[in-house]
């Protein structure tokens, strides 16, 4: 690698220049290079290697064995109760988010209407706070609540309405609902105070009702906050560990806490891999699909 | 006179098929106000960046008082720039701003103090050494970022729009301005902008620019009087265009059959445009009999009229069709003319340039 | 910012609003401090209020084991942190700072994967990869390899996001004043992108004092972490304790929340340098 002379007095020609552009080019690659470095140690090549393991047979302590391959991992994916505990996770994590997005959006809205900043910025704070806090903390505040001598299960107790929650799937829903929930508005806030309300007046001068200038105006200038906000809550419901963990049960496992299962108890890291390669896949699916819908209806 | 700044068949190509300046050649004379004037995306900013060291060009040299630098970093030339926006450190107050560039060539402590105190004096910003560029008003940041520039004592200031971002007054007091600071300093100031009144009233010379290439350069009475094509002299102020050809005589047979005599280099039989400035025409009577005989006249009608002020525009049509735009100063020694009267314009012999088209 | 404008909506609208509004705060604030309440209730069984007391933070300050998992969650935090910043920053510069360089389109996507890949799939992926594939023994050092991994991209993320609103020309100006490269990014670079530099370092150290799932994973055996430890101990068995040191982690929380809220309004005060 050559760098051009600080007090060269050569006039240009277009092989020095591409050779400054090079020497530039090299700056930015060596800038580049120890994150570059890092991430293909610890994510690209593990990630390579994990859809490797996902067709190695499996020896007896439930750990890969190189050299032999099998498909028996992927097959094993139809399988009557992995494919339930897709289907539940793939529905909590889209019942999550479309809860999130209805509680969310009217909420959001209300935080970026008010008029003075200083309320407005008070109320996002109010936002940060959970959004920041610590993420089991937060779930095993509900645990105590949900559970028998809980706060909701007495409440339900006594109205007659519900009995104790804990370990059911309405007990994961809320857990992830209440984890997630901040993880919708902060993006929706962001889309709806930037919003030019100009428009949403033009609207209305041009004899949109309230409602109708919403559906059209407000709503579909919102959808970068609504794309953002859906996937930051899909993508970590999709992946719950820690939720189902602790306000479910064995009749609620999702596919994160069977994937941990394989590399623990169950025994079978491949898989444990298959299985990791598809939520992967699910996600990045789902991802682009959103991405798509959002980007036909901006 | 000596060239402060000597630029010799410069090229630049961004990838293979962007080529923003080409094939420059131009010599820009010690001391001198000198303005690269053009529609944005001319490449008179990628020029000035050369100049600068912030793209280094393709092909050419850049030279200045002989020194060659096309291919030096921005931080060993003898040059300094006002960026157009202006570009001063958000968290540096005036001061430490305008101390930038002494402090990075190591220029001693004592020294630094006086000439900046003498900088920001000149500039007329004394007692706001302590704000930060968030409490200066637009004009004030302006005047900071010549000071920046100019307590290097560069041997050429390159401005890059500077005044682009203000109102119309402060603007044609921050011209004046310059222009003083140019004179009292000395150094060759080299003037981007795409404000041809403003390269007008301000500069040396012109250097007109479009597509990359640099079309014309001479002074802003040269560049207005004689355009050396059709681009130069529909950018440069007003002008009518009139089509003609160029007959056995030199004279220009219009399209209605009409002769006229104006200045041309074409040869006979060529296709020309005549450009022919508003405020150079004149609208007499039918039956005026006091026209000098050195004017052409065209007979023609006028189909409108608006009302300046300063001025009177009228727009006429002569026989085949072409409209002409035609200033009257607002004086009461010239008539008022209506829509719709049948008139003679006139243009002097020299008033006009038949371009070859 | 300023007063929204054209936000005018009747009276029946927003006071259905703002009830669901304050509806909304009350659920997400209450569990929470239901939980800190109870860390103050002298009785065994979470839920039965027994007097106040000061008992269960006493006993999880004395507690050998808590206390052990803290100093590793502190020391893992710090060098994540210190790691993935740097590293992210780095990533940020290159990324928005250089035109071209070998492999940029790549490490573009590379550099993104980290924050949408699920952690369950990051968790295992590093198990098999330490663990199968390096002759590396899994200890706290593979924790923070781990947490590094996933941070420094939302580092990177935000760091990036800072200098795309920083004018390139202010870097130009500074090597026209005859900066050098190194110079340009010590005085002008970095003192203005410093606010994203600190704001990803925030988020990287609550990301990795939040982390479960991955250091599961990655753990060696007897170098567990605070989240990790507190969250073996639920499984077994819900004891105030847990609310008292559940009450220590949000306060972890809630200074960086107000940290990371003063650093905002530090860097909106210095990068409005246009407004007036």
């Amino acid at each position: 690698m050559t760098l051009l002379d600080d007090r060269t007095s050569e006039e240009a020609n277009p092989e020095l220049e591409k050779k400054a552009e090079r020497a530039e080019s090299w700056r930015g690659f060596f800038v580049a290079l120890p994150t570059y470095v890092f991430l293909v140690l610890f994510f690209v090549l593990p990630l390579i290697i994990i859809a490797v393991i996902s067709f190695a047979e499996r020896s007896r302590t439930g750990k890969p064995i190189l050299g032999e391959w099998t498909l028996e991992w992927w097959i094993k994916l139809g399988d009557p109760l992995v494919r339930s505990v897709t289907f539940r996770s793939i529905w909590l994590a889209f019942l999550n988010t479309a809860f999130s997005l209805l509680l969310g959006y009217p909420f959001a809205y209300w935080i970026a209407t008010r008029k003075k900043a200083m309320t407005r910025n008070f109320l996002l704070v109010l936002v940060l706070i959970p959004f920041w806090s610590n993420f089991l903390v937060r779930t095993y505040a509900w645990r105590t609540l949900l559970d028998s001598n809980g706060m909701i299960t007495k409440i339900g107790e006594a109205t007659g309405l519900w009995g104790k929650m804990l370990f059911t799937e309405p007990a994961v829903f809320l857990g992830l609902l209440y984890g997630y929930l901040p993880f919708m508005v902060l993006p929706l806030y962001a889309a709806i105070e930037h919003l030019d309300w100009n428009l949403v007046e033009a609207a209305r001068d041009l004899y949109a009702g309230a409602w109708k200038a919403f559906r059209k105006v407000t709503l579909p200038l919102s959808m970068p906050g609504i794309i953002a906000g859906s996937i930051l809550v899909f993508i970590p419901s999709l992946g719950a560990y820690v939720t189902p963990d602790l306000l479910g049960g064995s009749k609620t496992t999702l596919l994160g806490n069977y994937i941990v299962t394989q590399f623990k108890s169950g025994r079978n890291w491949p898989f444990g891999a298959a299985l990791s390669v598809t939520i992967l896949v699910i996600m990045m699916i789902a991802t682009v699909i959103y991405f798509k819908k959002g980007g036909k209806t901006l | 006179m000596a060239a402060a700044v000597s630029i010799r068949g410069v090229t630049k190509r961004f990838g293979t098929d962007v080529t923003a300046v080409s094939n420059v050649t131009l010599d820009i004379v010690d001391g001198e106000f000198f303005s690269l004037l053009g529609p944005s995306g001319c490449g008179k900013t990628t020029m000035l960046r050369m100049i600068a060291g912030l793209e280094f060009p393709t092909e050419g040299s850049i030279q200045i008082f002989g020194e060659e630098l096309a291919l030096r970093p921005p931080n060993k030339r003898p040059v300094n720039t006002v960026f157009q926006s202006y570009a001063l450190f958000p968290h540096m107050n005036v001061e430490k701003n305008v101390s930038f560039g002494l402090e990075m060539r190591k220029v001693d402590k004592a020294e630094i103090g006086e000439r900046v105190a003498e900088a920001i004096e000149a500039v007329h910003l004394k007692g706001m050494e302590k704000r930060k560029p968030s409490q200066l008003s637009g004009g004030q940041q302006q005047r900071v970022a010549l000071a920046r520039a100019l307590v290097n004592r560069p041997k050429v200031l390159l401005l890059d729009e500077p005044l682009g971002a203000l109102d119309l007054k402060l603007r044609q007091a921050m011209q004046m301005e310059l222009k003083d600071i140019q004179s009292e300093v000395g150094i060759t100031f080299i003037y981007v902008t795409h404000d041809q009144e403003e390269a007008l009233t301000m500069s040396n010379r012109i250097g007109v620019m479009n597509f990359g290439n640099l079309l014309q350069v001479g002074t802003p009475e040269e560049i207005y009087e004689r355009p050396v094509n059709r681009f130069v002299a529909d950018f440069i102020g007003e002008t009518n265009f009139i089509k003609g050809t160029v007959t056995d005589d030199g004279a220009i047979r219009l399209t209605n059959g009409s002769v006229v005599h104006v200045r041309t280099d074409a040869p006979s039989g060529a296709d020309v445009t005549i450009t022919l400035r508003p405020e150079k025409l004149r609208i007499h009577a039918l039956d005026a009999d006091d026209i000098n005989p050195a004017r052409n006249q065209l007979p023609s009608t006028v189909t409108r009229r608006l009302y300046y002020g300063e001025s009177i525009y009228y727009e006429v049509a002569i026989s085949d069709g072409t409209l002409l735009d035609v200033r009257h100063e607002n004086i009461p020694s010239l008539r008022r003319w209506d829509v719709g009267d049948e008139v003679i314009i006139s243009f002097h012999r020299d008033a006009g340039e038949a371009l070859l088209s | 910012m300023s007063v929204q404008q054209g936000t005018a909506h009747r009276p029946w609208v927003d006071r259905i609003l703002s009830i669901n509004g304050w509806i909304i705060f009350g659920f997400l604030y209450l569990p929470i401090l239901i939980l800190v309440i109870y860390s103050f209730s002298d009785s065994k069984v979470v839920g039965i209020w027994g007097g106040f007391t000061w008992k269960w933070y006493g006993r999880m300050l004395t507690n050998p084991e808590m206390m052990g998992a803290l100093a590793n969650s502190a020391k893992v935090a710090i060098v994540s942190t210190v790691v993935s910043t740097v590293l992210g920053t780095m990533a940020a510069l290159a990324l928005d700072r250089y035109r071209k360089w070998l492999g940029k389109g790549a490490f573009d996507v590379i550099m993104y994967l980290p924050v949408i890949i699920p952690e369950v799939t990051m968790g295992a992926m590093l198990l098999i990869w330490f663990t199968q594939v390096l002759p590396i023994n899994l200890s706290i050092w593979t924790i923070i390899l781990g947490h590094i991994a996933f941070s420094a991209s939302f580092v990177a993320i935000i760091v990036r996001a800072r200098l795309a609103n920083l004018d390139d020309s202010l870097e130009e100006a500074a090597m026209d004043l005859y900066a050098n490269r190194w110079t340009t990014f010590r005085r002008i670079t970095l003192p203005l992108i410093i606010p994203g530099v600190l704001g990803g370092a925030l988020l990287a150290l609550t990301l990795s004092l939040d982390d479960v799932i991955i250091t599961e994973f990655v753990q060696g055996p007897g170098a567990s972490l605070l989240p990790v430890y507190v969250f073996g101990l639920i499984k077994r068995q819900v004891t105030p304790e847990i609310n008292a040191v559940s009450t220590l982690m949000l306060g972890i929380s809630m200074v960086l929340v107000f940290v990371s809220l003063a650093f905002q309004a530090r860097a909106n005060a210095s990068g409005s340098n246009k407004e007036e």
